[in-house]
């Protein structure tokens, strides 16, 4: 148990390193009528490629209620060296990161794989019963991906959006293994007016994406990749979705040179409505 | 140094804690024979055991009969042997309970001294034990029960009195150092769960592969 | 043979082009996984003994010496021999010299990696001897003079008319116009031609899945029943087997069986499950004359009490082959040893040194697929990544990742450098796409070969969220 006095409000807060429940009075929140500041963590691909991501993930959180920023001076979460075992340079990233976010209520995050790694990876990182563990378990303890929080901590039951598609959902891995989300897409995306969702078989599969797995090892990438094709264009939707970017331009980027019409979008744009930013690697380009 | 010095030694010096603590600690935990977790499937009366054990075991490719005495037993084998169109001939160890059946007088069923012959077509066995959890019987190695008879023939046929048919392996392991003394054991126990099988090629599930085709178990009711 | 794990990218890629090899894995690895999950359904305290599993592999390598000492005690106990190897070549001397001693001729073997692992097939053809494999799968790529591709299923690569084209070969003793279409025919010729070998053989050698300290005895599991007939048959009986198999009591052994099975091949319990302890007794009418347990350490003790020692809990069930998405896509063969898929990954840079399988623990997504199945719960991923740390402190990491990854470093730690590199980047990747996609891109070749690259906006988030803030 760790708890934390944000002003305005207090909360009292289970560790996030293995589940992100929260107790206390969280759930009262919107009857408390406080507004929780959070810190969005844009990632580096959707800042780079994709912003429509962010501006959709604000909008949901705004429209539940937070305070949204983006803080200054944040680069990269770490998780490229962390996962080519470079721990001094990872080490140095958490450290950075953890300071920019320590001041907020809670810091959200639309991607499975950034979560994971503040949540259960940046406590790895430095050894018990040191300042910065201490620091790396309080931001674990604040830190969620987009829909969990959504789900989990506003308990978002309603979302005004619209949007008409036959989606299918891809459940990335670091998401799905490393923060336990499965449920709360879909559940988010069921209140989506003109959203209806169809399984793919293997939803859990791994698209083959691997960070710098996908350039170390294309020919293995492209395999696994074509496999989850095959699921995506079985399952019979016309829209794919998943929470991570990396993820979705790996499988947007194979179905497009299939020449495949499948729409491939980030779960936050659908769940905000974002009907005018194109789907991804499709005609159009640039809506910002 | 020794091999056996050396690699011992190596462990030691990785192993947290001194030899003495660890080797107590070691000690307790043998003398616990803690049972873990136990799966709650094999716990009822001996009418549970025996529907779940013939379940598993037909599930397998195994065949299961039920007769009320062990003085059923040879008629069971007979007509089990005749359904089947085969020769009525038997061989088996040399098991008290199994030699004191009413067997036919010979010609009817010779039953030939063991160990198995691999031309045997059938053999029989009496079960040490049976443990439903998992449709397995136990038998041991010995003259009464020799270990080739549960390999070598085409059909193995396996007595097991339902008062010998248990819930789960844990409620059995006692009853093996009572039989043969703490850290003792058969030169073979053989834990058998249908008849032998493979899918090594293309994850075809065949049978048999190298043991038994069949595998027929008399559960006796009233034993 | 020759570990080739180091030139993991060629094998990925010839195995990728192998039609036969990607029909068996297409045809295949979704039954095991099936499987697995309808056991697990089936058995609400699955995952419950799987953390008791855990719990007790914990408890026995933290008292392993203690552990091995009482087993060997009672393998003496009851009339049986002990040799300990601290290497594979001193393995392999050990059984050769029983061989000699024995003149043995032929020499039947049940499935046993520890076997693959010390080359034991070749040194004992060589020394003259006859080894012939009776597992089934095992015996397939004996014909074929392969090594296994998978921990229980070693020919899971094959296809029926590759077997069948192998039996017209090697077993020509049969009618060549034998009708061997059908799986069944198949299994049965082998059954006849192997059933003769156990009769034949002098020596049987088998591995072992446990070892129980309490009684001295080697467990075998088998589908096949040919672990008992190689132990039953021939004189002499030898184990060969490794120091992490041991666990302490029969009531140890009952957990770790049940998870074993399940975790495997979806069975509840596998066909054979058998305890052998010693020879025969005085009275008995069959089993061997002589019993013999070879007990490998091949550096496995120098992983104990390091960030590696998880993986020595390993039974061996496969569930992580199966739940691979990258063993599923190349097949066992790729990662050029004896252990593949996510374990092998983790082991056999622990045997053969990581400089010589520094590509194994790279060719993962750090999906969390094996993590997740795991019936001893070992942390696979975590296991890997610390490999690549190895590989990072020892300068082995390829010259191009690594200046790739200092030049992202440099960037990520001067946010005001990091900001103005995003906002190129973003440009350029709005710049390069056509229609939204990319079709070429530098430096990412391996990506535009086979898959469009989705084109930026052209502006980052971060940029646009100031001006929109201004």
């Amino acid at each position: 148990m760790s708890s934390r006095a944000g002003p305005g409000f207090s909360l009292r807060v289970t560790s996030g390193l293995n589940s992100s429940e929260w107790t206390g009075k969280t759930k009262h929140l919107p009857e408390m009528r406080l507004v929780p500041r959070v810190a969005l963590f844009p990632t580096c691909l959707v800042d780079v490629m994709r912003p429509a991501v962010g501006f959709a993930a604000a909008r949901l959180l705004e429209q539940a209620g937070c305070a949204v920023t983006v803080p200054e001076g944040l680069t990269c979460c770490g998780q490229p060296a962390f996962n080519s075992g470079d721990r001094k340079t990872a080490r140095t990233l958490a450290r950075r990161t953890m300071a920019r976010l320590k001041d907020f209520d809670f810091v959200v995050i639309p991607s499975g794989s950034c979560a994971g790694m503040m949540v259960q990876h940046y406590p790895e990182l430095f050894a018990p019963d040191t300042e910065d563990h201490a620091a790396a378990r309080d931001l674990a303890a604040r830190c969620h991906e987009l829909t969990q929080f959504l789900v989990r901590v506003i308990k978002v039951e309603k979302l005004a959006a619209e949007f008409p598609a036959r989606a299918t959902y891809h459940d990335s891995c670091a998401g799905l293994r490393e923060l336990g989300i499965k449920t709360e897409p879909r559940q988010l995306l069921r209140q989506v007016a003109g959203v209806s969702l169809t399984e793919m078989a293997d939803a859990e599969v791994c698209c083959g994406f691997g960070g710098t797995f996908c350039v170390k090892y294309p020919d293995i990438s492209t395999r696994m990749v074509d496999k989850k094709v095959e699921k995506i264009i079985a399952s019979g939707a016309d829209t794919l979705v998943a929470g991570d970017l990396g993820c979705l331009m790996n499988m947007a980027g194979r179905l497009k040179r299939l020449g495949s019409d499948i729409k491939v979008r980030h779960v936050a744009e659908v769940l905000a409505g974002d009907h005018e930013t194109p789907p991804m690697a499709d005609e159009g380009g640039d809506a910002a | 140094m020794s091999a056996r010095d050396v690699i011992l030694a190596r462990i030691a010096a990785r192993l947290p804690g001194d030899a003495t603590a660890r080797r107590a600690a070691a000690v307790r935990h043998m003398a616990a024979r803690s049972a873990h977790v136990v799966p709650l499937r094999g716990a009822g009366d001996s009418g549970h055991r025996i529907t779940l054990f013939s379940k598993l075991m037909i599930g397998v490719g195994g065949t299961v009969d039920q007769v009320e005495t062990l003085d059923d037993v040879p008629r069971a084998v007979a007509a089990h042997l005749g359904a089947a169109g085969l020769p009525p001939v038997l061989r088996k160890g040399a098991d008290e309970t199994l030699r004191h059946l009413p067997w036919p007088r010979p010609p009817g069923l010779p039953l030939l001294p063991a160990p198995a012959d691999p031309a045997d077509h059938t053999t029989l066995s009496m079960a040490f034990a049976g443990v439903a959890e998992s449709g397995t019987l136990l038998l041991l190695s010995g003259a009464d029960n020799p270990a080739t008879l549960n390999f070598l023939p085409e059909l193995h046929l396996v007595v097991l009195p339902a008062a010998r048919l248990h819930g789960c392996y844990e409620d059995v392991w006692p009853l093996v150092r009572a039989r043969f003394g703490d850290g003792h054991m058969p030169s073979t126990l053989n834990m058998i769960s249908g008849p032998s099988r493979t899918a090594d090629i293309e994850q075809t599930i065949v049978r048999p592969a190298h043991g038994p085709r069949d595998l027929h178990v008399i559960i006796v009711l009233g034993a | 043979m020759q570990p080739e794990s180091i030139r993991f990218k060629e094998l990925a890629a010839r195995a990728l082009a192998d039609e036969p090899l990607q029909r068996s894995m297409v045809a295949t690895g979704p039954h095991f996984v099936l499987k697995r999950a309808k056991a697990r359904v089936a058995l609400p305290e699955f995952d419950e003994l799987r953390d008791a599993a855990r719990d007790i592999k914990n408890h026995v390598l933290a008292h392993l010496d203690v552990y091995l000492e009482k087993f060997e005690a009672q393998v003496q106990a009851a009339g049986g021999h002990v040799h300990w190897a601290a290497t594979a070549e001193d393995a392999r001397a050990i059984i050769l010299k029983i061989a000699a001693e024995k003149r043995a001729r032929i020499i039947t073997k049940g499935k046993s990696m520890v076997s693959e692992e010390i080359g034991l097939n070749e040194a004992l053809a060589a020394a003259g001897h006859d080894p012939v494999e009776t597992d089934l799968g095992e015996y397939l790529i004996q014909i074929r003079g392969e090594r296994p591709s998978h921990i229980i299923a070693p020919a899971v690569h094959l296809r029926r008319e590759q077997i069948e084209a192998d039996f017209r070969r090697v077993h020509d003793q049969f009618n060549p116009a034998r009708d061997l279409s059908q799986i069944p025919a198949l299994v049965e010729e082998a059954r006849r031609v192997l059933r003769q070998k156990y009769l034949d053989a002098d020596i049987g050698i088998t591995g072992a899945n446990f070892l129980v300290a309490e009684t001295g005895s080697c467990i075998v599991v088998t589908n096949e029943g040919n672990g008992d007939l190689t132990r039953l048959l021939p004189k002499t009986h030898i184990v060969v087997t490794a120091i992490e198999k041991v666990v302490p009591t029969l009531e140890d052994a009952s957990t770790l069986l049940r998870v074993l099975a399940r975790s495997a091949t979806g069975q509840d319990f596998s066909t054979y499950t058998t305890l052998m302890t010693g020879p025969r007794r005085t009275g008995d009418p069959d089993g061997p004359e002589e019993f013999h347990v070879v007990l490998l350490d091949n550096g496995r003790s120098n992983v104990l009490g390091t960030v590696f020692q998880d993986m020595l809990r390993c039974i061996r069930c496969g569930a992580c082959l199966n739940h691979c998405p990258v063993y599923q896509a190349v097949g066992g063969h790729a990662y050029g040893w004896v252990y593949p898929g996510p374990i092998g990954s983790v082991v056999t840079p622990a045997l053969i040194g990581i400089e010589n399988a520094a590509n194994l623990p790279n060719a993962s997504t750090f999906c969390g697929r094996c993590e997740e199945v795991c019936p001893v719960r070992i942390p696979l991923p975590r296991l890997l990544r610390h490999w690549r740390e190895q590989e990072f402190e020892k300068h082995l990491t390829p010259p191009a990742v690594r200046s790739g990854l200092w030049a992202w470093a440099f960037l990520a730690q001067r946010p005001g450098l990091y900001v103005l590199a995003m906002r190129l980047a973003a440009r350029f990747l709005k710049w390069r796409g056509k229609n939204g996609r990319i079709a070429i891109l530098p430096l990412a070749s391996g990506w535009t070969r086979t898959r469009d690259f989705p084109a930026a906006q052209g502006k980052t988030f971060t940029e646009l969220w100031r001006e929109r803030q201004s």
